[in-house]
C-alpha cells in the first residue's frame, strides 16, 4: 500500500488550494508529477489509483491523463533518465551523433534501461532549447550544448554520485 | 544598437531578484495603473499599442481582451500560455528565467484589465527549474503587497499561480491548454464558444503568450501611442527572435520589427552570419509551423523588394513565395542540411504531438512520417511525393484546431521550393544515403559573408 508522507500530503493540499472550490481535478497533473517523483520515478497502476483516491476521481480519468502525457512513465525507469531532444533544430546541431554516442558508451538503445538500473535513454521531442542544441533533460534540468566529452562526464558524474548514495 | 523594451534591462547582474528589479523601476506599471487607470483604460492603451499576440497568431491583443464576455458574478480568468513547445522557439523560456518578474508585472495588469482575481501560468513541464524561478518571483511579489487582496489600497484582488503541463506540444492550442489546466488530455475544443465567452471552468478566459503579456509592461508605462512608434506599419514594437540552426551567434535577441532579415542573419549585433564559414540554404522564420523558405526568397520577396522582420513583410506572396513571424523560432541552415530529413523530423515531431482526435491529423501524421521516412531513407518512389502532397493538402483545414495546418504546411513548403531534391532522393537512394544535395539552386543571390 503507497501512501505520501504528511509533509507530501500538506504539499498536496496546496496544490488544491490553487484551484477554485469543487475544481480539485485540475489538481491532477501537478499530483502525478509529485507522485512519480515519490513512487520511483514511474506511475504504477497501484499509484495511480492512490492519486485518484486522493482527488476524488473516477481511475480511468487518472488513467487517461497519465497516458496521454510524455513525461509520465508508465514502466519503470533507470535512475537517471537521458531525454535527448532529436527534432529539426537539434539535427542540425548534430543531435543523431549524440544520440548515437549516448546508446553506445551505455550499451542500450533509446527506450532502454541499463541492466545495473542506473540510466534510461529516451528520445524527446523539441524541448525548447534550440538555441543550445544539442541537448538533453536530466531530471528537472537541461544539459546543453553537448558534445562526445560533456556526455563522458555527465555519465561519469551519475555513477559517481549513485556509489557516494548507495 | 536596436531599441529594446523588454530585455533593456536584462544584463543587470541580480534582476531576476525583486530588490533590483523594483529598484530599476520594476512594478511601476502596476501602480499607474491601480491608481490612475480604469481597466478599460488599460484595455484602451494596449489597443492602441497595436500590439499583436507574440504566441504564434498574431492576433490583436487589445481586440482579444475586448471580446470578453462579463457577465454578472462569474468569474473571469487571465491564463498565460507559457507551454513553449513550437520547435524554434525559446524565447518565452529566455524571460522567463532572466527577468520573471516583467511577467508577474505584466500579468497583475493585464489581470486587472480583464478583471481576473486567480490568474494561472500554464508552463511545460518539462521546464522545472522555471516553475522554480516563477514562484519564487510570485512569493516576493506577494511579500511586497503586489499580489494579494486589496492590492495598494485599490479593492483589487489578484492571486498569481503556476500550473505545470507534463509534456504535450498540443496543449500549446488554448483550449487545449485549457482542457489541461482543468486536469484532463489536452484535447482542443470544438469552437465557438471561444474561450472569451466559455473558457476556464466554462468561465470568461483569456489566454495569452508569455511575450505578449510582458510587453504590456512597457505600453503602460511609455503610453499605447508611443509603443506604435516603435517598429513598422502594422508590426508595432519589438518583438523577441529566438535564433537556432546553423548561425555564429545562436540565442534570444529582441529585434526593433523595422530590420532587414539580412541585417538579422549576417549583423554581429545578431545572429553573426551563417557558422563555419558555409552559405544560407534556407530559413524556416517563425517557428517549424510556418513555411520553409530557400534564401532568394528569404532576402528578397518575390517582387524583389528587401524582406524585412515584420508580420506583413515575412507573409508577403502568401505561402507561395512567403512564410510567416509566427513565433519568432528563426531556423537558418545551411548548404549541409538536407530540407527531406528535416522535413522528416518535424513531421515525426507532428505525428507524436497529434492528440488523435481528429483522423485527418492522427492519420495524415502517420502517414506522411512513414512517406517521408522511405523518401530519406532511399527507399521512396517518385509517386510518393506526389502522395505526400495529397496527404498534407487532406489534413490542412480539416481539424478541429490548428495542429493540423500546422503540420500540412512545412510538408507542401519543402515540396513547392525544393521538389528536386526530393526526386534526387528517389532517383539517387544511395548516393543520398552518403553526401547532401547541397545548395543546388537555392543559394542566396548575395555573397556569402555580407
Amino acid at each position: 500500500m503507497i501512501q505520501f508522507s504528511e509533509e507530501k500530503l500538506k504539499q498536496v493540499e496546496k496544490i488544491i488550494a490553487r484551484y477554485p472550490e469543487g475544481k480539485q481535478k485540475s489538481a491532477l497533473l501537478p499530483v502525478l508529477h509529485l507522485a512519480q517523483q515519490e513512487f520511483g520515478g514511474w506511475l504504477s497502476p497501484e499509484t495511480m489509483d492512490y492519486v485518484a483516491s486522493l482527488l476524488g476521481l473516477l481511475t480511468i480519468e487518472v488513467y487517461e491523463v497519465a497516458t496521454f502525457y510524455s513525461m509520465y512513465n508508465l514502466k519503470p525507469v533507470g535512475k537517471y533518465v537521458f531525454e535527448v531532444c532529436q527534432t529539426g533544430p537539434c539535427i542540425t546541431r548534430g543531435s543523431d551523433d549524440i544520440i548515437k554516442y549516448i546508446g553506445e558508451r551505455l550499451g542500450i538503445k533509446p527506450g532502454e534501461t541499463t541492466p545495473d538500473g542506473l540510466f534510461t535513454l529516451k528520445t524527446a521531442e523539441c524541448l525548447g532549447a534550440c538555441g543550445y542544441a544539442p541537448m538533453m533533460q536530466m531530471g528537472k534540468g537541461y544539459k546543453e550544448h553537448l558534445t562526445k566529452e560533456k556526455v563522458d562526464e555527465i555519465i561519469e558524474e551519475c555513477r559517481r554520485s549513485a556509489a557516494i548514495n548507495n | 544598437m536596436g531599441r529594446k523594451l523588454l530585455l533593456d534591462k536584462v544584463g543587470i547582474v541580480g534582476i531576476r531578484s525583486y530588490d533590483v528589479y523594483r529598484k530599476n523601476g520594476g512594478y511601476s506599471s502596476v501602480e499607474k495603473v491601480l491608481k490612475t487607470m480604469s481597466p478599460d483604460d488599460v484595455t484602451n492603451e494596449v489597443k492602441k499599442s497595436g500590439l499583436r499576440g507574440r504566441g504564434g497568431a498574431g492576433f490583436p491583443t487589445g481586440m482579444k481582451w475586448g471580446f470578453l464576455a462579463k457577465p454578472e458574478g462569474v468569474p473571469r480568468y487571465l491564463v498565460c500560455n507559457a507551454d513553449e513547445s513550437e520547435p524554434g522557439t525559446f524565447k518565452d523560456r529566455y524571460l522567463m528565467e532572466h527577468i520573471p518578474h516583467l511577467l508577474i508585472e505584466g500579468l497583475i495588469v493585464s489581470s486587472y484589465a480583464v478583471g481576473s482575481n486567480r490568474t494561472y501560468i500554464y508552463i511545460r513541464g518539462e521546464f522545472g527549474w522555471i516553475v522554480d524561478i516563477l514562484e519564487q518571483a510570485i512569493a516576493e511579489a506577494k511579500n511586497n503587497g503586489w499580489l494579494g487582496k486589496n492590492i495598494l489600497g485599490s479593492g483589487f484582488d489578484c492571486e498569481v499561480y503556476v500550473h505545470p503541463g507534463a509534456g504535450a506540444y498540443i496543449c500549446g492550442e488554448e483550449t487545449a491548454l485549457l482542457e489541461s489546466l482543468e486536469g484532463k488530455r489536452g484535447n482542443p475544443r470544438i469552437k465557438p464558444p471561444f474561450p472569451a465567452v466559455k473558457g476556464l471552468y466554462g468561465c470568461p478566459t483569456v489566454v495569452n503568450n508569455v511575450e505578449t503579456l510582458s510587453t504590456v509592461v512597457p505600453i503602460i508605462n511609455m503610453g499605447g501611442d508611443e509603443y506604435a512608434k516603435y517598429g513598422t506599419g502594422k508590426s508595432t514594437g519589438t518583438k523577441l527572435i529566438s535564433a537556432c540552426g546553423n548561425i555564429n551567434k545562436p540565442g534570444v535577441y529582441e529585434i526593433e520589427m523595422n530590420i532587414s532579415v539580412e541585417e538579422f542573419i549576417y549583423s554581429d549585433e545578431y545572429c553573426g552570419g551563417i557558422a563555419n564559414g558555409k552559405r544560407l540554404k534556407a530559413c524556416v522564420p517563425g517557428g517549424s509551423s510556418v513555411p520553409v523558405l530557400p534564401a532568394y526568397l528569404l532576402l528578397k520577396t518575390a517582387k524583389g523588394e528587401t524582406r524585412m522582420m515584420t508580420y506583413e513583410s515575412l507573409s508577403d506572396g502568401g505561402f507561395q513565395t512567403g512564410s510567416m513571424l509566427g513565433s519568432g523560432g528563426f531556423i537558418v541552415y545551411d548548404e549541409d542540411q538536407c530540407i527531406v530529413r528535416n522535413t522528416y523530423s518535424f513531421s515525426r515531431f507532428y505525428r507524436h504531438e497529434s492528440c488523435g482526435q481528429c483522423s485527418p491529423c492522427r492519420e495524415g501524421t502517420f502517414w506522411m512520417e512513414k512517406i517521408l521516412w522511405n523518401l530519406e531513407h532511399g527507399k521512396g518512389k517518385m509517386k510518393d511525393i506526389d502522395l505526400l502532397w495529397s496527404v498534407q493538402g487532406n489534413i490542412e483545414g480539416n481539424t478541429i484546431c490548428p495542429l493540423g495546418d500546422a503540420a500540412a504546411w512545412p510538408v507542401a513548403a519543402a515540396i513547392r521550393h525544393f521538389r528536386d531534391e526530393f526526386e534526387w532522393h528517389v532517383t539517387h537512394p544511395e548516393e543520398a544515403q552518403r553526401r547532401n544535395y547541397g545548395l543546388a539552386g537555392y543559394a542566396e543571390p548575395l555573397k556569402a559573408g555580407v
